[in-house]
């Protein structure tokens, strides 16, 4: 990527003046401005109850805000038609706080689901499904059901189901939250190798000692005001390496130029790291 | 019933479960008045076009048997010298004293009681002739004639029949409003029940439209699992019913052939509920989508 692409670039999210009130109640966002580059990885930092779930429901348009502009991909979703939501929505991959996993369909039908209502070949879902659900260890378990697997491996699903469509944006809300340390690492090392490949990675967490270790930036909420911390490490962006994570994601997206047994090569690494 | 796969729990509501029963009954009940309008409409024209064109000339007796002969023979005269006129047939006596003998008994035919002369007149086809123009023909040179056209008697008749036929038409427009009633219920219901799901599929980037499909899909399938169950209920009532209407009185109700046709349109109830059915769950999802983010 050339420099004056990333100078000119509009911001992949902009909020101005953001506020939030559900009903009457006061405000739980208040003045939220920010910009958040292409590429760019944060953390969401706060206290419980400090708005981090609202905000990213105001990003992936689960809610409007009640005052400010918020503008998605250099959209200003106020002025966007209702018909052309679905469209930006698959551009942002979301892990909700509690999964929220459909309990009637198996793992597999959860994570086709964003190929499926974006109207991906049938044969297409099958292979990328596939690859994905192999590469996250539930390749035994694609035929369950959500109830049936346990909180790690719903975890997984549901990182999945984010991820499947590669979108440009992915937001996780505490996807650290009920995980031990460890693990909350290696999720991030996750994230970071789909940073990598050129997702914008937002995650809210009252985690502050991961967020610290790591180094990205921060979008900090007190009492719903917000600051931004820049990063003190910029993450490399280089789309070219093959390392053993971000292949399987890669293949998603080169489909078809892959040799057919790409599926049935050894587990990758990452799967013993998430498991 | 059928499963399809389908990314909403649909297929577990309660409500959707009767659904086919419902509709089966509702389509039975349409087979039911739409074959009934049908042979009404039958018998209808059938009996308009068994009567239309002919006349009864009747020429009423007096004490002299000689006389009435020689008026019997003026007016056939003038019936063989009208071009309208295609055929006449004069009923004799002992078909007249059959018919007579349910109404008056065994005196009608003893000769005791004087018997009117009948002659049935059937019409050309084009001929613009009434029956008072011809019973003016008649009278100006016979005494004692009278004619009917049964007008008044198949007017009537007509009228019967055809408000029978708009009461099935009710039947049938009732049926489809209460079905379409019965579908935006079961489906906002739907909704309701199914709003965790449906906002999860929102938030992935489904359209309404993908939404919609959902529930339209599931109407379909219902609504033609229910309605080939209430055809095959149907078709055995509609034997059985024109089975005992004919054991009854074969001379009323002249004996209905349904053609290819009519069995066409009963077959095409099923389809056409199943299908009212599956637009009315894409509308009522499409109207209470459009309510949401
Ligand atoms: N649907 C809602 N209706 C009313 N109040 C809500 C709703 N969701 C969240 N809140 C309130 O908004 C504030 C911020 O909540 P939330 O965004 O969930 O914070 P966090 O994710 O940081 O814990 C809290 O005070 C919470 O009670
Ligand atoms: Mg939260």
């Amino acid at each position: 990527m050339h420099i004056e692409n990333l100078i000119n670039e509009e911001p992949i999210v902009r909020f101005d003046n953001v506020g939030l009130r559900y009903g009457l109640g006061s405000e739980v966002l208040k003045d939220v401005t920010f910009a958040l580059q292409t590429g760019s990885f944060h953390f969401l930092l706060g206290e419980s109850g400090a708005g981090k779930s609202s905000l990213l429901k105001l990003i992936y348009l689960a809610l409007r805000p009640s005052r400010g502009l918020i503008s998605l991909f250099g959209n200003d979703i106020a002025t966007t038609a209702r018909g052309q939501l679905p469209a930006l929505r698959r551009s942002v991959g979301v892990v909700f706080q509690e999964y929220r996993l459909l309990n009637h369909l198996s793992a597999f039908d959860n994570v086709a689901l964003p190929l499926r209502v974006a109207g991906v070949k049938r044969s297409e879902v099958e292979k990328h499904v596939g690859e994905l659900l192999t590469w996250v260890g539930l390749r035994d378990h694609m035929r369950a059901r959500p109830p049936t697997l346990s909180g790690g491996q719903q975890q997984r699903v549901a990182i999945a189901r984010a991820v499947i469509s590669r979108p440009r944006l992915l937001l996780a809300d505490e996807p650290t939250g009920n995980v031990d340390d460890t693990m909350a690492f290696r999720l991030v090392h996750l994230f970071e190798e789909l940073n990598r490949l050129g997702t914008t990675i937002i995650i809210a967490t009252h985690n502050h000692q991961l967020v610290e270790r790591l180094g990205h930036g921060s979008l900090h909420l007190v009492k719903g005001r917000l600051s931004v911390t820049p990063g003190r490490v910029a993450i490399k962006h280089d789309m070219t390496s093959e390392t053993s994570v971000s292949k399987p994601i890669k293949n998603l997206h080169n489909a078809g130029r892959e040799p057919e047994n790409e599926m049935s090569k050894p587990v990758l690494n990452t799967q013993k790291k998430l498991k | 019933m059928i499963r399809i796969r389908s990314d909403l729990p649909l297929d577990r509501d309660q409500l959707n479960r009767f659904l086919p029963w419902l509709i089966a009954f509702m389509v039975f009940l349409s087979v039911l008045a739409v074959a009934g309008m049908l042979v009404l409409h039958a018998t209808a024209s059938k009996w308009d076009r068994g009567v239309r064109g002919t006349m009864t000339v009747q020429i009423v007796p007096s004490n002299d048997n000689y006389r009435d002969e020689a008026r019997l023979n003026d007016v056939l005269t003038i019936l063989a010298t009208s071009p309208e006129i295609l055929r006449y047939d004069v009923l004799d006596n002992n078909e007249l004293v059959r018919l007579l003998e349910p109404w008056i008994g065994a005196v009608a035919g003893s000769g005791e009681l004087p018997l009117p002369k009948l002659i049935d007149v059937e019409l050309r086809s084009t001929a613009m002739l009434s029956a008072d123009a011809l019973g003016e023909r008649l009278t100006e040179r016979v005494g004692g004639v009278s004619i009917d056209d049964h007008r008044v008697w198949l007017d009537r008749l007509v009228r019967l029949i055809e408000t029978f036929e708009a009461l099935a038409f009710l039947v049938l427009l009732f049926i489809i409003l209460a079905t379409v009633g019965t579908i935006i219920f079961t489906t906002r219901t739907g909704l309701a029940v199914h709003r965790e799901a449906i906002e999860v599929l929102h938030l992935i980037g489904a359209h309404d439209l993908y939404i919609a499909r959902q529930f339209a899909r599931r109407a379909l399938g219902l609504g033609l699992a229910g309605g080939i169950v209430g055809l095959f209920l149907a078709v055995p009532t509609i034997w059985a019913l024109a089975h005992l209407a004919q054991t009854l009185d074969d001379r009323l109700l002249p004996n209905i052939q349904f053609g290819v046709l009519h069995w066409v349109i009963m077959a095409a109830l099923p389809i056409v509920v199943s299908v009212v059915a599956m637009l009315t769950a894409k509308v009522t999802v499409m109207r209470s989508l459009e309510r949401m983010l």
